[in-house]
């Protein structure tokens, strides 16, 4: 039986025992006290009794059973597969897994792995019968407890909704940690990292050139984080210059002038841009953007690079004008009419009236909004990695080709790697820079936000 | 003006001794409503309204929920532009000329005639600011000191000059509901209007700050015509020199204040004073 069988059982079961609550409560419900909840709650919470702690057995077996299995089949082995080499003894605890799974393995399987084999699968099944029969035990255990509990004064109202609280903090629960888990694998990389590598050679170095992880890491190349980190400055403030006027503009088109129809027509179309996969506005980027630019160079005298910053950014703060544009829109619309009223009352005219009081009131919503886009510009990998050019070189100069965070990050990783070479762990240095850059500019965002709240309420 | 109508708006008549305030009216008519419709949509919310408004007069609309006086009153300025959807038929003039004219400013219109709303609505600025919004707007002061003396003018005539002058660069919407609507006051008095529109001035407010808004009505009558809207027929009774009486999107009637609360011609007006309906 496989773990979803198993669920859906547990399921059916439940459901049973919803049923099992609701006829009991619904029998008590004729005598004479009257029940403090309503006779759906009591099937509910019969219905968790019977098969949240079935669920918690199977979710305990998944995360422990394999290896409990497998530390029993090592204290079976004979001993000259314990004395193997690290590296061996791991391909002969697969092949015994995949025999044991019911796959051919190359050259049959000698004869330890296929006693090991044996022993494993007799372990595994074994356990999943004691599972099941566990599984079986709790789930009839907790309906009969549970039926037994039903009575009018159980407050099955109240119960269930605490159940539903904890559900909900799991849920919450399950964001935080991941991110947690992604800082700490990312930190633990990263320290790796700067074991071959100093900390003040890669944040201050000036020059990126990484060398190839199969030289050795004598021949250990250059990892100054400076060239990429303005590559990626320079590229996020090309396209914040474009998505932050457009945008703008577009958000006070949008909630104080258009017509409702156009409205209506327009945003869903604008949302669009947002919608777009990134690689596609890469190859747009490199197809019409950079020979444009390049052609538009040309005629005023200016050599700009088919792939550079300003391709690259261009192309980037078109993508982020819906993020801009649709967050300031709803922000715009959210100020009180109030205002608006008590301007216009003055005789303030319209514009006046939205440069005046609508967007002072409605700043520190916009300039989280301007910081969301930022770091969506920071972060953004596929525009860059196609058109602007690769070329992690400290320089000032937007008409040139740059590289950035993300484009080395993609690089580093890709191809041939070796875990245990800077060149591969440097990623990890570098991820956890973008995300030390992001997070900052949001712990701004929030700080701005809330300066402006204390000031305006 | 054709003598029908005339005789259909009374024209006001010296106040008796119910009540208590004195007043400042004058016999020039500062503004002239004929025959005002207003449409939302399909739905006629004003049934065609006459009614002159007299130069340093303080006249109160009283009437139920959703009888049309908060429309009548926000037509007098044209605010109800701002309304999509809404319509506005017949004649408004201030001073003889037609503020629905399609040559006439809107902008400069809103300057005669302001607006205080029924909740107060401080601008997310300073104290100060507030103030020197409309001023600055209008170009009425050349030099920041100028605009410190206007500043300074308004709040006192508003009566909040006491209670802010240490801390005018704070923001406005800290202060107190009252203060709020004192300021808001000051804020409309900064571009020196003829006439103030109040649209339920205090009911947001509590009593005190009630009283302290009315007594400033009365001194500001001196030198302004006051229109305004009022849920409270004691404050009507209190401030106005005269009440119309709107019912259903028609002006039932409008006469002295002490007329209306004590001898109504028509049977509604009578049924809403004493507390029938409304």
């Amino acid at each position: 039986m496989n773990n979803l069988v198993l669920i859906a059982s547990v399921l059916c079961v439940m459901a049973l025992a919803y049923q099992v609550g609701l006829t009991r409560s619904r029998a008590l419900a004729q005598g004479p006290r009257r029940l403090h909840s309503r006779p759906g709650y009591y099937g509910v919470l019969v219905a968790l009794w019977c098969g949240l702690p079935a669920l918690g057995l199977l979710l305990l077996w998944s995360l422990l059973g394999p290896q409990l299995v497998e530390q029993l089949v090592i204290r079976q082995l004979p001993p000259e597969v314990l004395a193997l080499g690290e590296r061996e003894f791991a391909t002969f605890m697969r092949r015994a897994a995949a025999l044991a799974a019911g796959n051919r393995v190359s050259s049959g399987g000698s004869e330890a792995e296929l006693a090991a084999a044996a022993h494993l699968a007799r372990l595994d099944s074994l356990g999943r019968l004691i599972l099941v029969a566990a599984m079986a035990v709790v789930a009839v255990a907790g309906l009969v407890h549970a039926r037994g509990r039903v009575s009018p004064s159980l407050r099955a109202r109240n119960q269930v909704e605490r159940v539903i609280m904890v559900a909900l903090a799991m849920s919450s629960a399950v964001a935080i940690l991941t991110t947690v888990g992604i800082v700490l694998s990312m930190l633990g990389e990263a320290l790796n990292f700067f074991r071959f590598v100093s900390p003040l050679d890669f944040f201050l170095g000036t020059t990126w050139n990484p060398r190839f992880s199969t030289s050795g890491t004598d021949s250990q190349g250059e990892f100054g984080l400076l060239p990429l980190l303005w590559g990626t400055l320079m590229v996020s403030g090309i396209a914040l210059l474009v998505a932050i006027p457009v945008g703008l503009m577009t958000a006070i088109y949008m909630a104080e002038y258009a017509p409702p129809w156009l409205r209506n027509v327009a945003k869903p179309v604008i949302e669009v841009l947002a919608g777009i996969p990134t690689i596609v506005y890469g190859f747009f980027a490199l197809i019409v953007i950079g020979p444009f630019l390049s052609d538009l160079g040309d005629l005023i005298g200016i050599s700009i690079r088919t792939t550079s910053a300003l391709t690259a950014g261009l192309v980037m703060g078109i993508m982020i004008i819906p993020f801009v544009s649709s967050l300031s829109d709803d922000i715009i619309t959210q100020v009180p009419k109030a205002l608006r009223d008590g301007a216009l009352g003055l005789g303030a005219t319209k514009s006046e009236t939205i440069r005046q009081v609508v967007l002072p009131a409605a700043l520190p919503g916009i300039v989280g909004a301007f910081l969301l886009a930022a770091s969506r510009a920071i972060g953004e990998t596929m525009i860059v990695v196609l058109a602007a050019g690769n070329n992690p070189v400290l320089h000032g100069n937007p008409f040139e080709a740059v590289s950035t965070i993300t484009v080395t990050i993609v690089n580093q990783l890709t191809g041939d790697m070796d875990f245990a070479s800077p060149q591969s762990l440097v990623a990890f240095a570098l991820g956890l820079t973008l995300f030390v850059i992001t997070l900052g500019l949001n712990v701004i965002a929030l700080l701005v936000v809330r300066k402006y709240r204390q000031q305006y309420e | 003006m054709n003598m029908a109508t005339k005789a259909a708006i009374e024209t006001p008549t010296p106040l008796g001794a119910g009540n208590s305030r004195t007043s400042k009216a004058s016999e020039r008519i500062k503004m002239r409503a004929r025959q005002v419709k207003v449409h939302y949509g399909d739905t006629e919310a004003l049934h065609g309204i006459d009614l002159d408004i007299h130069e340093n007069e303080v006249v109160a609309f009283i009437g139920p929920s959703g009888c049309g006086k908060s429309t009548f009153l926000r037509c007098l300025n044209r605010m109800n532009d701002t309304i999509p959807g809404c319509r506005v038929e017949g004649r408004v003039q201030l001073d003889e000329s037609d503020i629905y004219d399609p040559s006439l400013d809107v902008v400069l219109l809103r300057a005669q005639v302001g607006i205080v709303f029924q909740k107060p609505n401080p601008f997310p600025k300073s104290i100060y600011e507030n103030i020197a919004y409309g001023p600055r707007l209008h170009g009425l002061a050349r030099r920041r000191s100028e605009l410190d003396d206007i500043v300074e003018g308004s709040l006192r005539r508003a009566g909040l000059w006491e209670e802010v002058k240490d801390r005018l660069d704070q923001p406005g919407t800290g202060l107190s509901g009252g203060q709020q609507q004192r300021l808001c006051i000051a804020r409309t008095i900064a571009v020196s209007p003829e006439v103030i529109l109040m649209d339920e001035p205090c009911s947001a407010l509590d009593p005190i700050a009630t009283a302290k808004v009315e007594q400033l009505i009365d001194e500001l009558s001196d030198s302004y015509t006051i229109v305004m809207v009022t849920h409270n027929m004691q404050q009507a009774a209190r401030v106005a020199d005269r009440t119309a009486f709107f019912h259903m999107g028609d002006l039932v009637e409008v006469d002295t204040t002490d007329q209306i609360f004590t001898n109504p011609s028509d049977q509604r007006t009578h049924d809403y004073i004493t507390g029938r309906f409304g």
